[in-house]
């Protein structure tokens, strides 16, 4: 990291800190141009942004070095004419495969925040870090420890298995996610940690917000087995969200909140 | 799904027993399909697909797929999706081209597909209700899909027809023997 890009990254960090266990307005996207492609060696240009209309960016860019683009034979995907702006990441991809690609923006960061002299201080920063300064004499100390995750998922040609990766909040796709057609029901298993996360709430919202009076959220809650089933009455893009609180931990005997999130846009196609 | 095919073959048994699962006249399914002469700015020929369908909306058999073959290194494949609905019920696990069912563009007018009542495009029907699907997606333009309800059975009486709205015409499904 440049010392140039540091205020940026603080700022990003106090925006995360709120996106992660409370409802903030800020959202976190990754946003394919297509999710279903066909033929041979096809290109998508993606956008990663935290903004409040979706999916218009408007507030800080997704940083880049959070994001990982998965081929169906898990290799690493170059992520071309990469970009990262103010308000705005973008980069292309070239679809080598066939299969289905998952587009990852993955943050294990912990923050700190506290008062300094009466003024409130905040910190993103990592356990090493963290583990460096003397947190004791910290006035109202609060740390947090989260499992952020952005995703998108498109697929060339046939699709093919979205793994489950075990940690964190995440869906296990029952429903395939480039599949998914207006006046059909798709189901999602909410997964925390690998297993079935029950009575998780997970909020749904419509793209191109910035057109309509309200935002017309719908918020589901997972059955016992963690299912949630989203009927799609319109073709569009999506953003789906839910964040989880962990039990809380310790960090050098401190007192640590923990939390997941898990974010995916997708795109609903007319029948 | 598979216990409606189960009781469709229970159903079919006695007769199976008899003639086999295809039926013994010579004769055709025909089906004829409008496209239609559009006034816009910018036009394209439409991709079309055409299969039969289940009542439980399962694709069982490619019958075509107009495509631009023509493009250099395969690219009109790149357009194939948009073909939605025949795309995910199957378009995307088929290797392009596939023999005696894809094929280039057609221009507007009436196209007419015969097929042999005894071909092998028609041997994984068993008697019992079917949909006859034609969906055209066309570049910068619009898409549409029309289903057919036909009725297949060893002697099969098919006389139907569906009005497109759009980008499709009149579609003719008929058999004869």
């Amino acid at each position: 990291m440049t010392k140039k890009q540091f205020p940026l990254t603080l700022a990003i960090a106090a925006t995360t800190l709120l996106a992660v266990g409370t409802s903030s307005a800020h959202r976190l996207w990754i946003l394919p141009s297509t999710t279903i492609l066909s033929g041979e060696n096809q290109w998508v240009s993606v956008e990663a942004a935290i903004s409040n209309d979706l999916f218009f960016p408007n507030h800080h860019a997704l940083p880049l070095e959070r994001i990982t683009a998965l081929s169906p034979t898990g290799k690493t995907v170059e992520l071309k004419s990469a970009a990262e702006g103010e308000i705005r990441s973008s980069f292309e991809l070239l679809l080598e495969e066939q299969g289905t690609y998952r587009i990852t923006s993955q943050m294990n960061g912990m923050f700190a925040s506290w008062k300094e002299n009466g003024e409130p201080k905040r910190l993103r920063s990592n356990e090493e870090e963290l583990g460096k300064m003397d947190l004791s004499k910290m006035e109202e100390l609060k740390l947090f420890k989260s499992n952020t995750r952005v995703e998108s998922i498109i697929t060339c040609g046939e699709t093919t298995e979205v793994a489950l990766k075990g940690d964190g909040l995440e869906f296990e796709f029952i429903t395939h996610p480039n599949d998914l057609f207006s006046g059909e029901t798709a189901t999602f298993r909410v997964m925390l940690n690998g297993k079935p996360a029950a009575g998780q709430e997970i909020t749904i919202v419509k793209g191109n917000d910035r057109f309509r009076n309200s935002v017309d959220e719908m918020v589901l809650t997972s059955n016992d087995d963690g299912i949630i089933e989203i009927t799609w009455t319109e073709p569009g893009r999506y953003w789906i969200n839910g964040s989880a609180d962990l039990e809380a931990g310790e960090f050098k005997g401190l007192p640590m909140k923990q939390g997941a999130s898990y974010t995916l846009t997708v795109e609903v196609l007319p029948e | 799904m598979k216990t409606t095919l189960f009781k469709l073959l229970l159903c079919a048994i006695p007769t199976l027993l008899l003639t086999g699962s295809l039926p013994v006249t010579a004769g055709e399914l025909t089906a004829k399909i409008v496209i239609p002469e559009l006034d816009v700015a910018e036009y394209h020929r439409p991709y079309v697909a055409v299969w039969i369908e289940t009542p439980e909306r399962e694709l069982i058999q490619h019958i075509a797929v107009w495509y631009d073959t023509e493009m250099e290194n395969k690219e009109g494949e790149t357009w194939l999706k948009d073909l939605r609905q025949w795309w995910r019920k199957g378009g995307r696990s088929l290797q392009m081209p596939v023999e005696a069912v894809s094929g280039p563009t057609k221009p507007v007018g009436e196209h007419e597909i015969s097929i042999p009542l005894d071909s092998p495009l028609l041997s994984k029907l068993k008697p019992g209700p079917y949909f006859f699907v034609v969906e055209a997606s066309r570049e910068v333009g619009g898409r549409e899909m029309q289903r057919v309800p036909f009725e297949w059975s060893l002697t099969p009486k098919i006389d139907e027809e569906v009005q497109g709205e759009t980008e499709l015409g009149k579609i003719t499904l008929k058999s004869n023997s």
